[in-house]
């Protein structure tokens, strides 16, 4: 069985998966039940100053495909909006009663130094294990001078890190929002500013639908809308690509990075750390299902682990990185061509008509009669065939359609390329 | 003699009758609707749409679902197939669309098309709108003969079209097989009637219930008087056994069963008989069996002289009346019909099989089934006479029914013919595509 402990500075927690600070994670009540489940940590909803914000109802918007529900999430929820002393009472009291797991606490105050100061030193009495700097709330927050609108700023970023490494023995972490247009300023900020490690991504800009019957943007509240912080399933590919570049950033030197966005499975988690990160937070999917679907997550990435071979997180954390390039240096004479299994072929033809139209017009269709059978063929042309592997995600049927390598081997990338106007000369 | 034999009415309670005769396939809501759309593949050239005889566009009608443009849905599935609300209830769609699904590969589970065309046709009749809107009018008037689903299907597409339009119907109630001939649970609610009132809503289309060809109107005065003519006449008798005692009381065709079943107003009346044999092996045979014992007939025997593969009610069919507690009793015929007190008593029958040459032979292997009453369901006959009758010159017959090139003309000038009467599938959905492309055609003829 694989150990999949895990550390993210100096953090420990007996498996990656926490729970984001977002609604789980608001009182004792849930976040004893998440411990309960199974979840390796939890980092609490975020604190603020006194008297506490007001929130709005409603506060979530959903992105729904073809049946499938919450896709993509958003909220336009602020902070915690319960008084300060109830919260810190209750941390203190989990903290005792679930000592091993990772207990870290989310924090947004105004950007002075006095207000992290105190609120720094009345979290380290709750016995807490580390604390996040909430630099990415996107929505009403930001509009007080507070989350994003310090995230944006990678000088403040670098600033308030600062003051919290100074101010507490904890370990802090960095929450960084992708509402920039690179995400290497401010996660540089951060390690300038000695955090211990980044999280990312906090929620994007976004507004889910619109009512078309009362012309409001969703979620609504009398009437009207605002931008919430979209999450969800469909924010990965957004998330994985920022944890990476931080990844292989030689001015990040190596921080830790607790991954978001997205994580529904063990799958999704398995990709962060291949990306880079030491662990993972998640949070639309628990709002979705419940704790419970950490139970698949613990299993499922040791199972996994197992099967390749790998004994810790260690052993496989970061291993995809080396793999990731600039496009550049991609190998132009890699080729690859479609291969559809006729025996699996369903016959509905999604691939010649993704080519067809949109593509290379490189799937033909032979169809003789009417009725169920063979009588439709679709058959890929090589010749026109550029390996795109567009047929291959249309396709409904799983290993139905494949790439087949039909290169000599070779390699030449665009630096060398003689269509390259600023190509490299080979040596001279 | 027990008490409980004879064709009797009364064998069963009223809420009883009721759940029986309730909606065969009960409609999709609006979740299960959208659960089932999500699995189309939205395909290119779909099998579905070339296994449609009105050729639907099945994909695009879903997708439309999908996005909640119900109406969109309606009007495509109605432009292609005016009875797309019917045909979503009787079709075979086991053998037509959805016998072609490709998610029959794998998982060997089609789209649901029927229940999804429902679905969209309820919608858009629970609206109350007629979605189409006729042409500038065209001077020029049709006679359709038969109120069917090849007559209506025609006259609604003339009357789109800008002709005028007067049908001819022999009976009561517009409809055809749709009103009188299909079994009472895949109607429900007056839906034959619902979709007449909905076509007649398009306006240019006079119905004549009670006018029937060869009593009251001639092929000849109509070819006279209009500018053209369609004939959906049906098939307008049934083939009889040939056997002695046919006459007896208990006797009697599953058509007439049915038609009788399908008008009534209270089903408490409708006399049914203990034990009941139906011969036959279409659709009428399987839905006179059926309603026989929901109407509370104790054993029913369906016999055919052939084989499962041979029947032409589809596997879907015999599963139901299997399911309903019909025996089927394949490879044998009824020899002699037994009578005690004057009436039907016992239905003697002779094993069949297929001889060397292949050609159907009796074993001699004999066997009675007791039976108060025999519906008979081997097939209906066009009624040539009334086509013929007063005039000098008639329409060519091949093989008992009216021939027709493939735009469904006829061999008589300005005469075309369509539904059951013509050579095909005897399926309302083929009707329905025979009165539009006559339709199309007829139009084509009149403005030269």
């Amino acid at each position: 069985m694989a150990d999949i402990r895990c550390e993210i500075g100096g953090i420990r927690s007996p498996n990656p998966f926490w729970l984001a600070s977002a609604p789980p994670t608001d009182k004792q009540y849930n976040v004893e039940r998440a411990f309960a489940a199974g979840w390796g940590g939890v980092v609490w909803k975020t604190l603020g100053e006194d008297p506490p914000v007001v929130n709005v109802s409603s506060r979530y918007g959903a992105l729904h495909l073809g049946g499938d529900r919450m896709i993509g999430f958003n909220n336009i929820e602020l902070i915690t909006d319960r008084p300060l002393e109830v919260n810190l009472r209750e941390i203190k009291q989990v903290k005792r009663n679930w000592p091993d797991r990772a207990l870290v606490v989310s924090l947004m105050v105004p950007c002075e130094e006095e207000s992290w100061r105190s609120i720094l030193k009345q979290v380290e009495e709750t016995g807490a294990d580390g604390v996040e700097l909430n630099f990415g709330c996107p929505h009403g927050m930001s509009e007080r001078g507070m989350g994003s609108a310090v995230g944006q700023v990678p000088d403040y970023v670098e600033m308030v890190a600062r003051w919290c490494k100074a101010h507490s023995r904890l370990p802090v972490l960095v929450k960084l929002t992708p509402n920039v247009t690179n995400i290497l300023g401010p996660a540089r900020a951060a390690v300038a500013g000695s955090a211990d490690g980044v999280s990312l991504i906090n929620t994007i800009n976004s507004i889910t639908a619109v009512d078309l019957d009362a012309m409001a943007p969703e979620p609504t509240v009398d009437g009207k809308g605002t931008h919430g912080g979209y999450c969800g399933p469909a924010v990965k590919p957004i998330a994985l690509h920022m944890v990476a570049e931080i990844a292989r950033d030689a001015d990040c030197r190596g921080v830790p990075i607790s991954g978001i966005g997205g994580i529904s499975t063990w799958r999704d988690a398995a990709e962060f750390l291949a990306l880079g990160a030491s662990g993972v937070q998640v949070c639309t999917a628990a709002m979705h299902y419940g704790f419970k679907i950490v139970g698949d997550m613990i299993d499922g990435l040791s199972n996994w682990m197992d099967a390749k071979g790998y004994a810790r997180l260690e052993d496989f954390r970061g291993k995809a990185v080396a793999n990731l390039t600039d496009w550049q240096h991609l190998n132009l004479n890699y080729a690859i061509k479609a291969r559809i299994d006729q025996a699996l072929c369903i016959r509905c033809g999604l691939c010649h008509i993704a080519c067809e139209d949109t593509s290379h017009q490189a799937i033909t269709y032979e169809h003789a009669g009417v009725g169920p059978g063979g009588a439709r063929r679709f058959e890929v042309v090589d010749a026109d065939c550029v390996g795109c592997n567009l047929c291959l995600h249309a396709c409904p049927v799983p290993d139905c359609i494949t790439m087949e390598r039909v290169d000599d081997g070779t390699h030449r990338d665009w630096t060398t390329h003689p269509n390259n106007p600023l190509r490299k000369q080979a040596a001279e | 003699m027990s008490d409980r034999d004879g064709v009797r009415p009364g064998r069963l309670e009223s809420e009883t009758l009721a759940a029986n005769f309730a909606d065969k396939h009960p409609p999709l809501d609006r979740q299960a609707a959208l659960v089932e759309s999500n699995r189309c593949y939205f395909c290119f050239d779909a099998p579905c749409v070339q296994a449609c005889p009105t050729g639907i566009d099945i994909p695009g009608f879903i997708r439309k679902i999908q996005t909640g443009n119900l109406k969109g849905s309606a009007v495509d599935i109605l432009s292609a197939n005016i009875m797309g609300g019917m045909c979503a209830r009787v079709c075979p769609v086991e053998e037509l669309c959805e016998e072609a699904c490709v998610r029959n590969y794998g998982e060997a589970k089609p789209v649901a098309i029927g229940a999804l065309q429902r679905y969209a046709t309820d919608h858009l009749f629970a609206e109350g709108v007629q979605p189409f809107s006729r042409a500038a009018a065209s001077g020029r008037t049709v006679a359709v003969v038969g109120a069917g689903p090849a007559g209506l299907s025609c006259a609604h597409r003339l009357a789109r079209l800008g002709h005028e339009v007067v049908v001819f119907e022999a009976k009561d109630k517009a409809g055809g097989l749709n009103e009188y001939g299909i079994a009472a649970y895949k109607a429900t609610d007056g839906f034959a009637q619902q979709e007449v009132a909905f076509i007649l809503s398009l306006g240019g289309i006079r119905i004549e219930t009670g006018r029937a060809l060869g009593r009251d109107v001639t092929l000849d005065g109509l070819r006279r008087d209009y500018d053209a003519v369609f004939l959906g006449v049906g098939l307008a008798t049934t083939a009889g056994l040939g056997l002695e005692g046919e006459d007896l009381p208990g006797v009697e065709d599953a058509v007439a069963f049915i038609e009788r079943l399908r008008q009534a107003g209270d089903r408490r009346d409708l006399p049914v008989g203990r034990r009941v044999v139906v011969v036959g092996g279409g659709n009428t045979a399987i839905d006179a069996a059926v309603q026989s014992r929901l109407l509370g007939a104790e054993t029913v025997t369906l016999l055919y002289r052939r084989g499962p593969e041979q029947m032409s009610a589809t596997r879907v069919e015999q599963d139901w009346a299997r399911t309903h507690g019909v025996t089927i009793r394949h490879w044998a015929v009824p020899t002699r019909l037994v009578a005690r007190d004057g009436r039907l008593a016992a239905v003697a029958c002779e094993a069949t099989r297929l001889d060397g040459a292949g050609q159907l032979a009796g074993t001699g292997e004999r066997f009675e089934l007791e039976a108060d009453q025999l519906l008979k369901a081997i097939g209906q006959k066009l009624l040539a006479d009334p086509l013929a009758d007063g005039s000098a010159e008639s329409a060519e017959i091949e093989r008992g029914k009216l021939k027709v090139d493939a735009e469904r003309a006829t061999s008589l000038k300005g005469v075309w013919a369509g539904g059951d009467c013509i050579a095909g599938q005897d399926l309302t959905v083929s009707a329905v595509e025979d009165g539009k492309v006559a339709a199309l055609a007829i139009d084509r003829y009149l403005r030269g």
